[in-house]
C-alpha cells in the first residue's frame, strides 16, 4: 500500500532526477563556443561508411579548432549515433536544430536518411551539409551536397567500360531511392555510350543470399557488373561472386565499392581487380594529402583500415563551412550560405576542389582505380576538374533561391 | 539442363540454410515453448567464434567445430541465470530474450568493435556446364543433411531423447523416475543454443560478420518454426522446405524481393489454415 508519504518521496525523487538529467551544459562554456551538429551511423550495415566519417568529422573539427576556430570561437560538435535508423536521422536532426540550436547540421550518409532530414532542415531554415557520393539532383537553398556524384562518377565510368569491357551491362542496384536514381543515370550515359542494358535488378539492403542473382548474371552473360550495391549486407555479393569464380570471368564496376572499405572486409583474391572511381583514395600522391594522412595516421593508429572518399568529403565540407562562417563574419544560416555561394575554393587532400555557388556542389577531379592485392586501390586514369553537370543542368539557387526539391533524371 | 541442376542446387541451398538456422529456435520454442527472442544473437555468437579462431590462426573447420560448444555453453550460462526463472511465463520471457538480445549486441559491439568482418568463404567453385557453383553451398546442405539425421537419432535413437522428449510432456512423471526435468530443461536450452551457434558458424563465410546479423534472420526463423509447429524435426524440416521452396523459386525466376514477399504471403496463408502449424495436421491424425 503505498502511503501519500511515500509517494511523494518518489515523485520528487523522479521529478528531481528528471529536471538535472536536463539542466544544460555550465552555462559560460556554451557562450564561447560555437555548437555544430552530426549525424552518422557508428552501429547496423551503414556504419561501414559511418565510422570513417565520425573520425573524419573529429579531425575535421579540432584541426579547425586548432587553428583558432570559427569567428574566433572554438567549435563544440554535439554527436549522435543514428544506428542505420532513418527514424533516429528526423528525431536527431529536429532535436540538433532545436533544442541544442546547432550553427550547422552535417550527417547523413544513404540518401533515404538525407532525405529523412531534409525536410526537418528546411521547416525550420537551418544549414545543413550532405558529405557523401550520392545520386545528384538535390537542390535546396539550405543544403549543399560536397560529395561526388553521378556527372563525375557514372558519366566517367560507363563510357570507359563499354570501350574496355564491351557494350552489354548488368545492373545490380541496392533497392531504395540512391539505388534507382542511379540506375536511372546508367541507363542515359549508356545510351550516350551505345552500349546495352541486359538487365537491372534491385535488391533490398538486408539481402544477404545472392544465389538467384548471380545465376542470372550468368545466364545473361553481360560484359560487365554494374554494381550499385549499399551497405555491410551486400558485401556478401563480391564473397559469393568469387565464390562462384565469376570475378575472373565478368569485370565488376561500382561507384559505391570501397566507400565503406569493402575491400577490406573482403579478401584480396576475392575483391581484387574491381574497378571504382572517386576524388579521393588514400594513395593519391600529392603533397597535401601526403601531409593529411600522415596527420590522420598520427592521430588515429598506423594501422588505421583506410581512409575512404567519404572520410576525405567530411573533411572538405567542415572547412567550407568553417571558410563561409569567417568569410561571413556570421552564424546566420543566410549569411553563412550568400558566403558558400561566392565562389569559394578549397585545398583539399584530394586536391583543389570549388563549390559551385549555383547548384551547392563541388567540382571534382576524379580518378579510376583498380582494387589491388594490398586492401587498397592503384589509380590508373584521372580526369580533371568536372563539374556536377547531373544537378547543375538543372538547378540554379542564385536564380531562383526559393527551391527545396531534388530532380531526377528523366527519359 | 545444367541450368535446372544448378536452380535445384540453389533451392536445395536456401530450404538447407532455412532448416539449420531454424533448427536451435525449433528446439528452444518448439520443444521446450520458450520465445528465445535472442535466438538471432546466438547465431551472431557462433558467426564471432568463427572469426575469433580463425584470427588467431585456427583453420575455419575447426572454428566451426569449436561454434556449437562455446555458444551451447553460453546458452546453458544464460538458461541457468535468466531463463529457468521465467518458465510458463511468455510475455516475461520474451522480455527478458529481448533485453539479453540487445545486451549481446551492445557486449559484442563493444569488445568486437561494431565494423563488419569478413570470412573468405573456403573452397573454390565447379564448373556445371555453363555455369559455375561454389563448392561451399554443397558443404552446407551436406552439414544441414549430417545435423537434421544427427538431431532425428539422437531424439528418437537414444536415451536422452526420449528423456528430453519425456520432459517436455509431463515432467512430473519424469522427476519421479529419478532424472531431474530442471537438468534437462537446462541441457535442451543448451542443445538449442548450441545448434543456433553451429547455423550462424556456417552462415559466417557467406555474409559478414557484424554484431548486428541476428536481425537479418530472427524474423525468417522465427516464421519457419512458427509455421512448423511443435513437432521438432518434422515440422520444422517441412515448413522449410515449403517456404524454402517458395522464396528461392520466385527468387530465381523474379528478383530477391518477390521471393521474400511469396515466402511471408506462403507463411500467412499456412498460418491461417495450420493455426498449430503444419505439425498440426500430423497431430490431429493421431
Amino acid at each position: 500500500m503505498l502511503t501519500r508519504r511515500q509517494a511523494l518521496r518518489r515523485f520528487g525523487a523522479a521529478s528531481l532526477g528528471l529536471a538535472l538529467a536536463d539542466l544544460p551544459p555550465g552555462r559560460g562554456q556554451a557562450a564561447e563556443e560555437i555548437v555544430v551538429g552530426t549525424l552518422l551511423d557508428s552501429t547496423g550495415p551503414i556504419n561501414i561508411y559511418g565510422l570513417p566519417m565520425v573520425d573524419a568529422t573529429r579531425f575535421a573539427i579540432d584541426d579547425i579548432n586548432a587553428s583558432g576556430g570559427v569567428l574566433g570561437r572554438k567549435l563544440r560538435v554535439v554527436q549522435f549515433d543514428t544506428q542505420s535508423n532513418n527514424q533516429l536521422y528526423t528525431q536527431y536532426a529536429t532535436q540538433l536544430i532545436l533544442e541544442s540550436k546547432v550553427a550547422v547540421l552535417m550527417g547523413g550518409i544513404t540518401s533515404a536518411s538525407r532525405e529523412a532530414v531534409r525536410p526537418v532542415v528546411d521547416k525550420y531554415g537551418a544549414l545543413y551539409f550532405y558529405n557523401e557520393q550520392y545520386e545528384g539532383g538535390v537542390c535546396d537553398k539550405n543544403v549543399f551536397c560536397t560529395g561526388v556524384t553521378p556527372a563525375q562518377q557514372i558519366g566517367n565510368l560507363v563510357p570507359w567500360s563499354v570501350q574496355e569491357y564491351g557494350p552489354k551491362f548488368y545492373t545490380l542496384a541496392a533497392d531504395y531511392n540512391y539505388g534507382h536514381i542511379s540506375a536511372d543515370w546508367v541507363k542515359l550515359y549508356l545510351q550516350k555510350s551505345k552500349g546495352e542494358l541486359l538487365a537491372q535488378e534491385f535488391i533490398p539492403l538486408d539481402v544477404v543470399d545472392f544465389g538467384s542473382v548471380i545465376q542470372r548474371i550468368e545466364s545473361a552473360r553481360p560484359s560487365v557488373v554494374f554494381s550499385l550495391l549499399v551497405g555491410g549486407n551486400h558485401i556478401a555479393f563480391y564473397r559469393q561472386f568469387a565464390a562462384a569464380g565469376l570475378n575472373k570471368k565478368i569485370p565488376v564496376v561500382s561507384p559505391t565499392f570501397g566507400l565503406g572499405n569493402e575491400q577490406i572486409v573482403l579478401k584480396p583474391e576475392e575483391a581484387e581487380g574491381i574497378v571504382v572511381i572517386y576524388p579521393y583514395f588514400q594513395e593519391l600522391d600529392n603533397e597535401a594529402n601526403r601531409k593529411w594522412v600522415a596527420a590522420w595516421h598520427q592521430r588515429f593508429g598506423a594501422g588505421y583500415p583506410y581512409i575512404t572518399d567519404s572520410a576525405s568529403t567530411v573533411w572538405n565540407g567542415w572547412h567550407l563551412w568553417a571558410m563561409a562562417a569567417d568569410k561571413a563574419g556570421s552564424l546566420e544560416p543566410a549569411k553563412v550560405i550568400a558566403a558558400l555561394e561566392s565562389g569559394l575554393t578549397f585545398d583539399a587532400p584530394e586536391g583543389r576542389i570549388a563549390l559551385d555557388p549555383q547548384s551547392h556542389h563541388v567540382v571534382h577531379t576524379v580518378h579510376m582505380a583498380r582494387v589491388n592485392d594490398k586492401k587498397g586501390f592503384t589509380i590508373f586514369k584521372t580526369v580533371e576538374n568536372v563539374e556536377p553537370s547531373d544537378t547543375k543542368q538543372v538547378c540554379d539557387l542564385i536564380a531562383k533561391p526559393g527551391q527545396h526539391t531534388q530532380y531526377t533524371p528523366k527519359f | 539442363m545444367d541450368q535446372v541442376l544448378v536452380t535445384a542446387v540453389g533451392v536445395l541451398f536456401a530450404i538447407s540454410t532455412l532448416v539449420l538456422l531454424a533448427l536451435g529456435l525449433a528446439v528452444i520454442f518448439g520443444m521446450m515453448g520458450v520465445v528465445n527472442l535472442a535466438q538471432g544473437e546466438f547465431l551472431m555468437l557462433g558467426a564471432y567464434t568463427v572469426l575469433v579462431s580463425t584470427s588467431h590462426g585456427l583453420p575455419v573447420w575447426a572454428g566451426m567445430a569449436l561454434a556449437p560448444f562455446v555458444v551451447g555453453a553460453i546458452g546453458v550460462l544464460f538458461e541457468r541465470s535468466i531463463i529457468r526463472f521465467l518458465y510458463g511465463r511468455p510475455l516475461d520471457t520474451m522480455l527478458a530474450t529481448w533485453g539479453l538480445s540487445l545486451a549481446l549486441v551492445g557486449a559484442v559491439t563493444l569488445v568486437m568493435g561494431p565494423a563488419t568482418e569478413g570470412i573468405a568463404t573456403p573452397l573454390g567453385s565447379i564448373e556445371i556446364g555453363r555455369y559455375s557453383l561454389s563448392v561451399y553451398r554443397l558443404v552446407v546442405i551436406a552439414i544441414t543433411g549430417g545435423t537434421v539425421l544427427a538431431a532425428y537419432l539422437v531424439l528418437g535413437h537414444t536415451r536422452a531423447g526420449l528423456v528430453a522428449r519425456a520432459t517436455m510432456q509431463a515432467p512430473g512423471l519424469v522427476a519421479a523416475s529419478g532424472v531431474d526435468p530442471r537438468h534437462v530443461f537446462m541441457a535442451t536450452f543448451g542443445v538449442g543454443a548450441a545448434l543456433a551457434g553451429l547455423a550462424g558458424a556456417v552462415m559466417a563465410p557467406l555474409t559478414g560478420v557484424v554484431p548486428s546479423m541476428g536481425l537479418a534472420f530472427i524474423a525468417k526463423i522465427f516464421i519457419t518454426v512458427m509455421v512448423g509447429g511443435s513437432t521438432v524435426l518434422l515440422g520444422t524440416a517441412a515448413s522449410s522446405g515449403v517456404l524454402g521452396l517458395a522464396e528461392s523459386a520466385v527468387s530465381y525466376v523474379s528478383t530477391p524481393i518477390y521471393g521474400q514477399v511469396a515466402m511471408l504471403t506462403l507463411a500467412l496463408v499456412l498460418l491461417r489454415l495450420l493455426p498449430d502449424g503444419i505439425s498440426g495436421l500430423w497431430r490431429e491424425r493421431r
